[in-house]
């Protein structure tokens, strides 16, 4: 409940943040006027559709770590270790390059999401078949890298400097002008592979006690897999397709979590995505509010802050641990 | 009501680990598994619980093959406590036991109060409440062991697979752990237990099944399966005779000469 809270206020206050300033109670009586006043436009139309789209966003990585980490029985697992980020850069950064994203706007997150889809469809024949996690996760490793490379192959090829100015700030990661469109074209996605994910708690937590106990207490391993791997390419692949690449949430918010839940890896499901989402709206609060002469990018923030949190936690989790 | 393996034959990366089993564990007995290192008692009991592949034969219970069971069916049919006692998560002793209460419970179902009653009489009977509150990665292996054991009766289970679950325990620890399997065999239940212990073997279980190279060489009896003849052949050991009461067990006491 005390997540809910703290992530509606945040929310309020990403509303409030921005070049244009509004006091709140203006902001409220033009969040629910209908009057075309400029404020009601900035609200509505540019800052409201921006923190959903950030809640949404880290809402997707936040529970995908969780339930990853549950998966691979590791706490280092995050999205990133199943190559869905990379892929999802590459399909963007191709569909820049060859300049569709100018033509047709929605080009840019159709792509990313579509690569996306290869690289969980890669991922989900493997975890479909009878294998191990660790196979599940060499092949994910594999996959990220190759999404990488390609990557770099195309920025190396692309000879327009704002082309590559472009790859650049959308692999950088940012909120900023999200339209509803983005969360229409996403939330789909995102809804369905959040639920797949809810689906997976007591299994994931049987499978504390390593898989064969789980198969022989009626968990479906290779189901389980294949559900986790499925949710959470569906709802990363289409957050990371509109917001960019944003690094460290899915592995942070899990270890923000066990504290006060425990460790159970179902217990630790759903507030990971709140927090997930909190951390994701709080960063793009600080991206907005810091006085910088560029907006400092959104997964440039978490990443700054997010991995010197993870050293520390590591040094306390080794502790915890037991 | 029983368990029976037919003629199973296991074979894992080329090599056949199991040549046509026969095996069988009717209710209210406390089968013993033994064998040296190799000999396939632990994939016996993975074959039984379809975690390995059976190249040939059955497995059937209740005279109904295993395929016929849905997973949750034989969830509550069956628990398992396998030799690897590692818990990825620092769960608390509690948790840890009330794993064993899953396979009863529907989807998002929370534990009920009859639940947590089997749950605290399983650490009472493994006497593992002290440690209720505390992460099972914090104890000690013995205590680890307990905890598993009663995670596994938590299950209320008509049959008991344990693979050595005596290992890393203490004398009187491995004594307690024995009876208490013993204890559930007497209430009912079908059990059956890999052990090293040729005398807790002996002591404990109602028949005993001796696996060599994937072939049962004997099976009957504690007297009559523990006899010199079969354990040094099997074990390649010299073996003596102590009586301890108005009963003898055989003992390995040196490496057997060529």
């Amino acid at each position: 409940m005390g997540l809910i809270l703290v992530l509606l206020v945040l929310a309020g206050l990403s509303l409030l943040t921005g070049f244009v300033a509004i006091d709140p109670f203006a902001a409220l009586s033009a969040l629910f006027s209908n009057a075309a006043a400029t404020d009601t436009v900035i609200l509505r139309e540019i800052r409201l559709p921006r923190t959903l789209m950030g809640m949404l966003a880290g809402a997707s990585l936040g529970l995908s770590g969780a339930a990853l980490q549950g998966l691979f029985r590791n706490p280092l697992a995050d999205p990133g270790i199943i190559g869905i980020s990379a892929s999802a850069g590459l399909g963007a950064v191709v569909a820049i390059h060859f300049g569709i994203g100018q033509s047709f706007v929605l080009a840019v997150p159709l792509f990313a999401m579509g690569a996306a889809a290869i690289s969980t469809l890669i991922l989900f024949t493997v975890a479909l078949r009878d294998t191990s996690a660790l196979t599940l996760i060499l092949v994910g490793i594999g996959v990220s890298s190759l999404a990488v490379a390609l990557t770099s192959l195309v920025m190396n090829f692309s000879t327009n400097p704002f082309a590559l100015n472009d790859m650049v700030l959308w692999l950088l990661g940012s909120l900023a002008n999200r339209s509803y469109t983005d969360i229409i074209l996403t939330g789909p996605f995102i809804a369905v592979g959040m639920l797949l994910i809810l689906s997976c708690g007591s299994g994931l937590r049987v499978l504390s006690l390593g898989e064969a106990v789980a198969e022989t207490m009626g968990v479906n391993m290779r189901s389980l897999r294949a559900r986790v791997v499925l949710g959470s390419s569906l709802a990363v692949g289409a957050g990371v397709a509109v917001c960019g690449t944003i690094g460290f949430v899915g592995l942070v918010a899990p270890h923000i979590v066990r504290p006060f839940v425990g460790s159970d890896p179902a217990r630790v499901l759903w507030p990971s995505a709140l927090v997930g989402a909190i951390i994701v709206t709080l960063a793009d609060i600080l991206v907005r509010t810091i006085p910088s002469g560029h907006e400092i990018k959104l997964g440039v923030l978490t990443s700054l802050v997010g991995a010197p949190f993870f050293l520390l936690l590591v040094v306390q989790t080794r502790r915890s641990m037991r | 009501m029983t368990i029976r393996a037919t003629e199973l034959r296991v074979v894992l990366s080329h090599s056949t680990i199991l040549h046509d089993v026969n095996m069988e564990l009717k209710p209210g007995e406390l089968l013993g598994l033994i064998g040296p290192n190799g000999s396939g008692k632990s994939t016996l009991l993975r074959a039984v619980l379809g975690l390995e592949k059976i190249s040939s034969g059955a497995v059937t219970l209740r005279d109904r093959v295993r395929a016929e069971y849905s997973r949750r069916e034989l969830a509550k049919l069956i628990a398992y406590l396998p030799q690897d006692h590692t818990v990825h998560w620092p769960l608390d002793v509690a948790s840890t036991v009330a794993l064993g209460r899953e396979p009863h419970l529907a989807s998002f179902q929370r534990l009920r109060d009859a639940d947590l009653e089997v749950v605290s009489a399983a650490m009472r009977q493994t006497d593992t409440e002290k440690f209720a509150g505390r992460s099972v990665r914090s104890l000690s292996a013995g205590e680890r062991a307990r905890v598993l054991l009663a995670r596994a009766m938590a299950v209320q289970a008509p049959y008991i697979l344990a693979d050595e679950p005596t290992a890393s325990l203490d004398p009187r620890h491995q004594l307690a752990v024995m009876e208490l399997l013993k204890q559930q065999a007497r209430q009912g239940a079908g059990v059956i237990v890999v052990v090293h212990d040729l005398l807790l073997a002996a002591q404990f279980c109602s028949r005993i099944y001796l696996l060599d190279q994937g072939n049962v060489v004997a099976e009957g009896s504690p007297e009559t399966v523990l006899d010199d003849a079969h354990i040094s052949q099997v074990y390649g050991v010299a073996t003596e005779r102590i009586v301890v009461g108005d009963q003898s067990f055989v003992i390995p006491v040196a490496l057997a000469t060529a």
